[in-house]
């Protein structure tokens, strides 16, 4: 009942075996490449914008403030990384729908990958932050004596994210599953809702944590850290509109 | 009782078992924290926003332990190292 998509070959690229988790990545990525693609086509500034232009700078505008908010930073620094994992899983979660289609996330492989970039990411974001001196320094916060510890609560926090996205997809699959067998009608669909609530959720964490880590060394005030403009606090208040569009904003009021 | 059944008895009470009491103390846990956010709201409705999200970041860190539960009894379901070695040692 429970599906190793690790073991499940799907197809055979010049005689290598593609288990499925390879091979359901590949498709998610495909998908998030061609709705990119066609989102970012033509963007242009000005009243009359297309849909997809409309949609794309509603997604992109949250990661942002959502992002600004955890991190106290410049978004644009996270935001490739972070945004893509987002992006991801929920595509990943919204995909869990499909019967037949096996998400990648519901393999232990996929999500310790994810640990992993999210793990090199501490001190790739750390360093460029405040430098290695600053960097190490978080180490021996608060005495030397604790920077075993501070080092083991790096992986640990990183590899329980892998685990506990891994645990809640794994989840909605199989609830889904044992509800088919037991009660076939009704009952599966409030479950798969749920599944997708929960679903959304997971990603949104899974994101905002991996922030909360990268930034875990902050980049020093004096340093050339990131200097709040007046614009950045305003764009943040008047809600989620981007720069380029406050135009619109005034010219519509 | 040959060692096929007693390994499978006690997989089986030990994931019973365990899931069991991983979800008792998350859940309360849960309770918990969903119980002092929402009073935070109730007492300041502006910051609604940020108490939900750190609330829900929280919920899903505290959700942790029941899901470490949740793997450990698939484990010991479907794919138990002991019963697959005790299962081979019998083949043998």
């Amino acid at each position: 009942m429970i599906d190793r998509y690790d073991d499940m070959i799907a197809f055979r690229l010049f005689g290598i075996p593609v288990n499925w988790t390879i091979a359901s990545t590949w498709i998610v990525m495909a998908l998030l490449v061609f709705v990119s693609v066609l989102a970012t086509r033509g963007l242009k500034t000005g009243m009359k914008v297309s849909r997809w232009q409309t949609g794309t700078e509603v997604v992109v505008g949250l990661l942002r403030s959502q992002i600004k908010e955890m991190a106290g930073d410049d978004p644009m620094k996270y935001l490739p990384l972070v945004g893509t994992f987002f992006l991801f899983i929920a595509a990943c979660v919204l995909l869990s729908v499909i019967p037949w289609f096996k998400i990648p996330t519901a393999s232990l492989s996929t999500t310790g990958a994810f640990a992993a970039v999210v793990l090199a990411g501490i001190p790739f974001y750390g360093i460029r932050n405040a430098g290695v001196r600053g960097y190490l320094k978080k180490y021996t916060e608060p005495s030397l004596i604790l920077m075993p510890i501070n080092v083991i609560s790096d992986v640990t926090s990183t590899v329980a994210m892998a685990i506990r996205l891994f645990g809640n997809m794994l989840s909605g699959v199989l609830i889904g599953s044992i509800l088919l067998m037991l009660v076939p009608f009704v009952l599966p669909l409030p479950m798969q809702l749920l599944g997708l609530f929960t679903g959304f959720i997971q990603s949104y964490i899974f994101a905002v944590l991996a922030v909360v880590f990268m930034s875990s060394v902050a980049p020093a005030a004096d340093e050339g850290g990131f200097v709040e403009t007046p614009s950045a606090e305003k764009e943040l208040r008047e809600g989620d509109v981007p720069s380029f569009r406050k135009d619109l904003k005034t010219k519509g009021e | 009782m040959d060692i096929l059944t007693i390994i499978g008895a006690a997989s089986v009470i030990a994931a019973g078992l365990c899931i069991g009491l991983g979800a008792l103390g998350s859940c309360i846990g849960e309770g918990n924290t969903a119980a002092q956010g929402l009073q935070a709201i109730a007492q300041q409705p502006d910051e609604a926003g940020t108490i939900s999200r750190t609330m829900f970041i929280s919920l899903a860190i505290v959700e942790t332990g029941a899901i470490y539960c949740f793997v450990v009894t698939m484990i010991l379901i479907f794919s138990n190292p002991f019963w697959n070695y005790a299962v081979e040692a019998a083949a043998k």
